[in-house]
């Protein structure tokens, strides 16, 4: 997993030439509940599809958006009405960066969180990191401050549309 | 929209027509109920057919496996009928294809149990 910590809230780290030219498109503060997840998936398709994102390009996005909102809800804020998930989106030049942080206790990625292990194939849960990392081309699991983790992906448009 | 599940019987193979999308909420809880029903009542060959189903989230996919292991604990089998590309993918990309016995013809489904 590659990132560039450019589009990263302060403290994180110098910013590269491309993230400069980054532009912040959606910046909002969620209840950690469901339906915000629903909304924010809606929000993230029509801006994939406005940056020019082929369908199924779309659909890879929207998919880990989603998988990343849900795990900030469910296993990050725990639906706390008193936390917040943090969702930003910004378009690069060729691309889209989504930063999804919510206020739990952080996550530590073990053996036990490879959901495509042998011995975790038949578990219930598990299975939304693998999904996000298949469906873009670059994904940070990181630690934030004070609390929390942070999760930054992105997708590059395919070349025919860049 | 949340998936929208009918059943019926064909022999003794019970067919779930799933409709629209499986995901956290409604959707994932309305199959869990679904098949934990049909266990308790005696149905044992388990027949999803997700040809209408739109999308399918990790906690549905979660939903599936778990349909999958308490029909086997009770000495049936599910298995999948009809699969969309997409879903095809995402049983690819989290290895459970090969769990999962899959079919495209409904009457080679049933003839299989």
């Amino acid at each position: 997993m590659v990132v560039s910590p450019g589009s990263l809230p302060a403290g994180t780290g110098a910013m590269s030439a491309q993230e400069r030219r980054a532009k912040i498109v959606l910046d909002q503060r969620l209840e950690s509940s469901l339906e915000s997840v629903d909304l924010s998936e809606e929000k993230v398709v029509a801006l994939a599809q406005e940056a020019g994102f082929p369908e199924e390009d779309t659909y890879r996005l929207g998919y880990a958006v989603r998988e990343a909102l849900v795990n900030a809800v469910v296993h990050g804020n725990r639906y706390s009405a008193n936390k917040r998930v943090l969702l930003r989106v910004a378009c690069l030049p060729r691309g889209i960066e989504v930063i999804v942080q919510d206020q739990g206790g952080g996550f530590t990625f073990d053996k036990r969180s490879n959901a495509l292990s042998e011995e975790n194939l038949m578990n219930q849960s598990g299975r939304g990191l693998a999904l996000i990392k298949a469906f873009t081309d670059e994904l940070v699991v990181e630690s934030a401050q004070p609390s929390g983790t942070r999760v930054i992906l992105r997708k590059f448009l395919p070349p025919e549309v860049a | 929209m949340s998936a929208k599940l009918i059943t019926r019987q064909v022999g003794d193979v019970t067919v779930i027509d799933a409709i629209g999308r499986i995901t956290l909420g409604e959707g994932s809880s309305a199959f869990r109920e679904t098949v934990k029903d049909l266990v308790s009542k005696g149905n044992k060959k388990l027949l999803l057919n997700l040809a209408e189903v739109s999308y399918i989230d990790s906690s549905g996919i979660g939903e599936l496996v778990s349909g999958f292991t308490s029909v086997s604990n009770a000495g049936g089998s599910l298995k999948l009928l009809r699969l969309t590309k997409r879903i095809q993918d995402l049983l690819q990309i989290t290895k459970l294809y090969t769990v999962f016995e899959v079919f495209d013809d409904e009457a080679k489904a049933l003839a299989s149990f």
